[in-house]
């Protein structure tokens, strides 16, 4: 296969992790839920994952019990941020602390084991001539999984009754109060549903991204995620882009080890992180004198007896 | 309405359950502007966070109590304890200061990790440049130079926030791996010691570039230096204008705006301040406690950090005592690695502690009422 098709494939394996992040994220935010437990979240789903598998070699279990533990993190962050009203921001950086530390002492067990995990290929040979989309032969069920998944999001945000109501949700609460949503119910299903996604990013990045449970595996994508949220604005189909454009970044580094540039490898793996950066500024600059598109209430918590 | 009888007046918001009320005459009430609670309020979510983290001791196999008795002896039980303790406390109390300074006006820094490394890479920058310096000048250029690249690397967060409107959230925290891997490149590559056996540090320092030591342990003369910031900042925030202007964005940032205090101009020096405190904490740890830069400089001071500064919440003077208590925590979680507990037990504890405190302060603000 000649260049580009290689750094696609690795830009889509690489991205699909973030992929999952990024798309629990919108969903927690697009219900007014800051939710920087990504970190976190996404730490407990790998490792979680890596010990049920390596106890019960079956994917299926493994992927439901990875689910029920981000949920229940999740669950912890949503009755923080929404009943008990806490400050959104810390409550976050407590599930992001938490969780990496207890991801580390569970996973002190199985750290370095390798994860004997081979995920099914959905393979689709006629593609195997065409010179650009021959990247699409070969791919795993996860991200394909993941393609229909935002495109689905986007469907459902766009396109329904419930999306319409998750954005009255995230954009003025007591509204759609009156009108009859259950904002609390809202925001805790989402937040739990996008908590799991969360979990899923991990629990690619151990079966199929690199199968080995490593303490801080996660090595900031949960915080990359986050600044892709605003890069996405909050659409599943940007990121989905978004993502891809990430993921491609990441691997970039191996890639130009490869060409022994004289550029100690140290410099190659900072690219991810000042390209987040960079990136945010040039959104920043751009959108300079636009309102923000952000959910309205995003960050602020819900009470009905809120006197103004 | 129509359901409800004629007698109940008609401003009752039906949804309020009113029926439930004739069973139970107390009624939970929250109250949004209520202060947050007292000292106890961070004393009763160590308890519950203690308890909550004796689960996972439990499912290890192993006995609570015997636990947290062996770390709370490993800690505070000898005078090495105790010293370590100390030793540990003072980079966080500084970090912790560090990041109160800019969570008292909503600047989410979490890049204290990444300042703290830069603040030691500063310090080491001194040592190496300028090897030939009379003995003397050493320490104060190292601690000035450690606090200079700390506060730089806190204004790569404060530009992008205040010029281009970027979450600083997540610039501090991409800034701590680029800080890690800064570290890493440096003590790997151009700084390495030649005859270090491939140890991934610098050359030891010359005792002129070390802080003395206090009474022959490893506890040196940072806490003194960490004891006077501690002073400086209550001193500054209390009774000064610019400490003023601090607690009015603090309290409400709309107003401050009114009365023509720039938001801009104080989250470019709050985060100059911030990360100057933690690069000082950084310059401090290599010529106090390392005496070399070394891999791994900061077992995660910066993120800690932000504990230390929530359970004292944001008081310069009640985060001595926090920043001892969690200087404690590390310390006894390395006092139980020799009953087999993994050492990230008490990174979990304090997430568990942050988890508890905060949904305290929330709890606090419900009230039972009776019901007439």
């Amino acid at each position: 296969m000649e260049m580009t098709s290689l750094i696609l494939i690795a830009a889509i394996s690489g991205g699909t992790s973030l992929l999952f992040a990024v798309l629990g994220g919108i969903l927690n935010e697009k219900a007014g839920v800051i939710n920087l437990g990504t970190e976190g979240i996404m730490l407990i789903g790998a490792v979680m994952s890596a010990i049920v598998f390596l106890q019960t070699q079956n994917l299926l279990i493994t992927f439901l019990v990875m689910l029920g533990a981000t949920g229940i993190l999740g669950f912890l962050h949503a009755f923080l941020c929404i009943t008990l009203r806490a400050n959104q921001i810390v409550s976050g950086l407590a599930v992001t602390l938490f969780g990496s530390g207890l991801s580390a002492y569970i996973g002190k067990s199985v750290a370095g084991a390798p994860i004997p995990v081979s995920i099914p290929k959905i393979k689709l040979t006629f593609l195997d001539s065409i010179p650009l989309l021959s990247v699409f032969a070969n791919l795993d069920i996860f991200i394909w999984s993941s393609m229909i998944v935002s495109i689905v999001l986007y469907l459902y945000m766009y396109k329904t009754s419930w999306g319409l109501h998750l954005k009255a949700v995230g954009d003025n609460p007591s509204t759609s109060d009156a009108m009859g949503i259950s904002v609390i119910a809202f925001r805790y299903f989402h937040v739990v549903i996008g908590s799991m996604f969360m979990g899923c990013a991990g629990f690619y990045l151990i079966m199929a991204y690199s199968p080995n449970w490593i303490e801080g595996m996660t090595s900031g994508r949960g915080w990359i995620a986050i600044a892709l949220i605003i890069f996405a604005r909050w659409n599943p189909i940007y990121a989905l882009f978004g993502a891809y454009f990430f993921g491609g970044l990441d691997s970039l580094g191996f890639r130009m080890q490869i060409y022994d540039l004289n550029i100690p490898s140290y410099f190659l793996k900072m690219i991810p992180y000042i390209a987040t950066i960079i990136v945010l500024m040039f959104i920043g600059w751009k959108n300079r004198s636009k309102p923000s598109i952000k959910p309205k209430s995003l960050g602020n918590p819900y009470f009905r007896e809120q006197r103004y | 309405m129509s359901q409800k009888s004629s007698s109940e007046p008609l401003s009752v918001d039906i949804r309020n359950d009113n029926n439930r009320s004739r069973f139970f005459p107390l009624k939970i009430e929250f109250d949004p502007h209520r202060k947050t609670g007292g000292w106890w309020v961070p004393i009763l979510s160590i308890i519950v966070a203690l308890l909550f983290c004796a689960i996972f001791i439990v499912i290890n196999g192993m006995n609570p109590i015997t636990v947290y008795a062996k770390m709370l002896v490993g800690a505070f039980g000898s005078s090495f304890g105790i010293s370590e303790t100390i030793v540990k406390a003072i980079p966080l109390l500084l970090c912790g200061l560090g990041v109160a300074v800019a969570y008292k006006i909503s600047i989410w820094n979490i890049g204290a990790e990444g300042q703290f490394i830069l603040g030691a890479i500063g310090a080491t920058a001194v040592t190496i440049f300028f090897p030939n310096m009379p003995g003397a000048l050493y320490i104060p250029l190292m601690m000035v130079g450690g606090a200079a690249a700390g506060a730089i690397w806190g204004l790569f967060t404060a530009v992008p926030r205040t010029h281009f409107q970027v979450n600083e959230l997540i610039t501090s925290l991409m800034l701590n791996y680029v800080a890690l891997l800064l570290l890493d490149y440096l003590v790997y590559g151009p700084w390495r010691d030649p005859q270090g056996f491939n140890f991934p540090g610098t050359p030891e320092f010359t005792p002129y570039q070390m802080l003395a030591s206090i009474g022959g342990t490893r506890l040196h003369f940072g806490l003194v230096f960490a004891i006077l910031a501690v002073v400086f900042f209550a001193f500054f925030l209390a009774k000064t204008r610019w400490g003023y202007e601090l607690r009015i964005l603090g309290a409400n940032p709309i107003a401050a705006q009114n009365a023509g205090i720039k938001i801009s101009k104080h989250i470019l020096i709050v985060m100059m301040i911030s990360g100057g405190l933690a690069g000082f904490a950084g310059a401090i740890e290599v010529s106090g406690v390392a005496g070399r830069l070394m891999y791994g400089i900061s077992p995660g001071y910066g993120y800690t950090a932000i504990i230390v500064a929530w359970l004292a919440k944001l008081n310069p003077w009640a985060m001595i005592v926090t920043s001892l208590f969690i200087g404690g925590l590390i310390v006894g979680g390395y006092s139980v690695q020799t009953i087999g507990l993994p050492s990230s037990f008490s990174s979990m504890l304090q997430g568990a502690i942050l988890f508890c405190l905060i949904s305290g302060e929330m709890l606090n603000k419900y009230r039972l009422k009776r019901v007439n």
